[in-house]
């Protein structure tokens, strides 16, 4: 790392230490960092190993709430249609967000077109999901409207058990494939076009230019955009708790739905801190493995 | 209870109606009581202040009016009443108490009081000079048990009563060829549904016009259902879905009429009952779970003409008084095996928080809320049935006279005793997260009435914890 260039520059004139300016300049952010991050980290990793209701002081039980996790179904349940939504979720949106992201390079630059892209994005969460909700409605929505109007059956999209995680994963890619797609063509737009233009006079195709160019080289970006992406997608809670409250059954109960559920319904603070700390504990692995595979900190373009 | 048909939307805090209630109900924040200034500006002597929070808008005008005429009485209190939605309510509550900022008396619930009970949250009524010596006879029977806590001490003043009726609309029952006679007196089993199953089907129309007792009926195609659907029931241990009809076989929910220690769900009796209920969807007779959701609106059911019979809490009479096109009746709920109609029988209290400053000025306006002054002020607002036998006739009156309603089917099972206790025991909340999937799972026909007598060990072993 270069510290200082200027130091030892040869007019044998030392500049001043200014290590103390530098503390005091990041002084405030650290407060931020430790008073926001690091002490509720600290704090819920605590509370993962007591039993706490909010109203009684919190009591030390060790690894009571862990074993208890382990053998908890519901929990493991919810591992499992948490990662079903985010690979429903992520797989759909990236495809898609890439494709809209190549058109916008390819076909028009018009700026209305990158805003009406983004339009979903704009919408809160939970309003998009309650517009979806009505929609798709069972009884009076105009989605199953259609369905009818074209000859087919009604689908139970929040209220049957296979449906209720792929409504939900569809919502969401509507409403987030504009901001990703969005990221993706800022790193289209860093690729060189001579490159492009190279491959063109040796006659490659567009779909050999696509492969041997633009993936590569959007490598670093697409990596970031996932790692962003599968965070947001794991914590999903808003939309599922908006439609189907983790149902039906326990079709669509999601970790951070039942840690929600733990926490703040039946005031098991301790147990929902436990939950909460498998859930940054899968994260921290999902992004350890996804940085190296994508190798998102480097980039071929050097 | 406004009730557990609040738990059932809002269970689990979380839910679509809770978010709904949490726009509309910061729309509706409420505070202060225009009279309250006026009484402290008054009297030179100093004043003190008492918080009361309650959960349902539809009440805060009988409050208003009875806290109105406590500050009369005592010109030295001030009582300022803050309204929140359900979903709201309990969330602030909890953070209020643990903030040290709660109210000092708030609405409670059967289902929440024993867990504040527990973490000694709540000053004992008995405890207090203005409420230690409550007129035990003074209110509907059974009402002051439910409030008793384990070590027999009174933790809340009853401040009203429900139970359960069919609400149904007079011109179906027209076009169907009956009247409200044909409602009365109705018979149910488990087995064959009696005559109370006849008239079901009697009433579910499909598609073609074809009725569900004559041939050809369609129960895959239906228009208009014989019976609504509140859901499984599964958030509020079935209070309107089926507890009506588990309870006329002569169920209990628990091994005592308070504070059981063993939940009964492992009784065929009230597996039978379940089935025979969750089977009227593939008979056509009843919306399957797919049709109403985690959500289910009876009211918008009736309301709609998707369903001819809904059966609901007595809080819900205003709301549907308000449907439009409707001609409103109320019939009692059937007869079963037990020889009369049962309804689940529960109902609210008012709680003094142990961290308020003035216990004494706070019991002093516990005390009035359970008077007859104040519950005949409520009575007349025509919403709930208050808790003494002179507001629950103010009521009854009210509810003849603005909502031109007759609610006796409501009433005559409190008269009759015909009731059966909402199960009040600990562990309240992790009690009704176990049973709700379980509920769905039933309705939707994915699971086997069976598997309750599991779900019951679970539930004793958490009790017995």
């Amino acid at each position: 790392m270069p510290s200082r260039p200027s130091a030892g520059a040869g007019r044998g004139q030392r500049r001043p230490d200014d290590t103390k300016l530098a503390l005091l300049f990041i002084f405030p952010a650290v407060i931020g960092l430790v008073l926001f991050y690091f002490w509720p980290l600290v704090r819920g990793i605590w509370l993962s190993f007591t039993s706490w209701d909010l109203l009684s002081p919190e009591r030390f039980v060790g690894f009571d709430n862990y074993t208890r996790m382990f053998a908890d179904p519901v929990f493991w349940n919810a591992i499992w249609v948490t990662l079903e939504y985010v690979v429903l979720n992520i797989g759909i949106q990236t495809v898609v967000a890439l494709v809209i992201a190549l058109l916008m390079q390819r076909l028009t630059q018009s700026t209305l077109v990158r805003g009406l892209i983004l339009a979903p994005y704009l919408v809160s969460n939970v309003v998009a999901a309650l517009v979806f909700f009505w929609i798709l409605d069972f009884q009076l929505g105009i989605g199953n409207q259609l369905l009818e109007w074209v000859g087919l059956d009604r689908i139970g999209f929040f209220t049957t058990e296979e449906w209720a995680i792929p409504t939900i994963a569809a919502v969401n890619v509507w409403r987030h494939m504009g901001y990703t797609a969005l990221l993706i063509f800022a790193g289209l737009q860093a690729i060189p076009q001579n490159l492009y233009e190279v491959a063109r006079v040796d006659g490659a195709s567009e779909l050999r230019q696509f492969t041997g160019i633009t993936l590569p080289l959007l490598r670093p970006i697409l990596g970031l955009v996932l790692i962003i992406s599968v965070i947001g997608s794991f914590q999903v809670f808003d939309t599922v708790s908006v439609t189907t409250s983790g149902g039906p059954v326990n079709a669509s109960r999601v970790l951070q739905v039942y840690i929600y559920e733990n926490a703040f319904a039946q005031f098991n603070f301790g147990y929902a801190s436990a939950l909460s700390v498998a859930m940054l504990a899968i994260l921290v692995v999902v992004t350890f493995f996804q940085y190296r595979i994508t190798r998102a900190g480097q980039t071929d373009l050097n | 209870m406004t009730r557990a048909h609040r738990t059932r939307t809002a269970r689990t805090s979380s839910g679509k109606r809770s978010t709904w209630r949490r726009i509309t109900s910061s729309a509706i924040a409420v505070g202060f009581l225009g009279l309250a200034g006026c009484a402290g500006t008054g009297g030179a002597a100093a004043t003190t202040s008492i918080d009361y929070w309650l959960w349902e808008s539809l009440q805060l005008p009988g409050y208003q009016k009875c806290a109105e005429a406590f500050e009369k009485e005592n010109p030295d209190i001030d009582v300022r009443i803050t309204q929140y939605g359900w979903g709201d309510y309990w969330q602030k509550l909890s953070a209020g108490l643990v903030a040290g900022a709660g109210p000092d008396v708030f609405t409670d619930h059967l289902t929440k009081y024993p867990e504040f009970v527990s973490r000694d949250v709540l000053l004992p009524l008995d405890s207090l000079e203005a409420t230690k010596d409550i007129d035990e006879s003074g209110f509907q029977e059974g009402l002051l048990d439910l409030w008793t806590g384990l070590d027999g001490k009174r933790y809340g003043m009853p401040k009203d009563f429900d139970t359960i009726a069919l609400f149904y609309d007079n011109a179906m029952l027209e076009e169907a060829g009956m009247t409200a006679a044909d409602l009365e007196g109705l018979q149910w089993n488990p087995e064959d549904g009696g005559t109370f199953e006849q008239v079901i089907a009697h009433l579910s129309i499909d598609a073609n016009g074809v009725r569900g007792d004559e041939p050809g009926f369609d129960p895959a195609n239906v228009e208009t259902y014989g019976l609504a659907s509140g859901g499984s029931g599964g958030g509020g241990h079935g209070q309107t879905q089926w507890s009506w009809l588990a309870g006329a076989t002569g169920w209990k929910y628990t091994n005592a009429d308070v504070w059981g220690t063993e939940y009964n769900y492992d009784d065929p009796r009230v597996q039978a009952s379940l089935e025979w209920l969750f089977g009227l969807v593939d008979k056509g007779f009843m919306p399957s779970f797919e049709r109403v959701g985690t959500a289910p609106n009876p009211q918008q059911q009736l309301g709609s003409g998707q369903a001819a019979l809904s059966p609901d809490g007595s809080w819900t009479i205003a709301s549907y008084g308000r449907l439009e096109g409707i001609d409103l009746g109320i019939a009692s709920v059937p007869a079963g095996p037990i020889g009369h109609p049962v309804s689940m029988y529960n109902g609210l209290g008012d709680s003094i928080s142990a961290q308020t400053d003035t216990p004494e000025e706070a019991a002093r306006f516990v005390a009035f809320l359970g008077t007859d002054a104040c519950q005949t002020i409520i009575g007349e607002e025509g919403v709930v049935f208050p808790a003494r036998p002179a507001g629950t006739e103010a009521a009854i009156a009210a509810f003849k006279e603005k909502r031109g309603v007759d609610v006796s089917p409501f009433t005559d099972l409190v008269e009759n005793n015909y009731t059966v206790l909402f199960p009040v025991t600990t562990h309240g909340a992790e009690i009704l997260s176990i049973l709700n999937p379980v509920m769905d799972g039933l309705y939707i026909g994915n699971e086997e009435v069976s598997t309750l007598t599991d779900v019951d060990a679970r539930i004793d072993a958490l009790i017995a914890e």
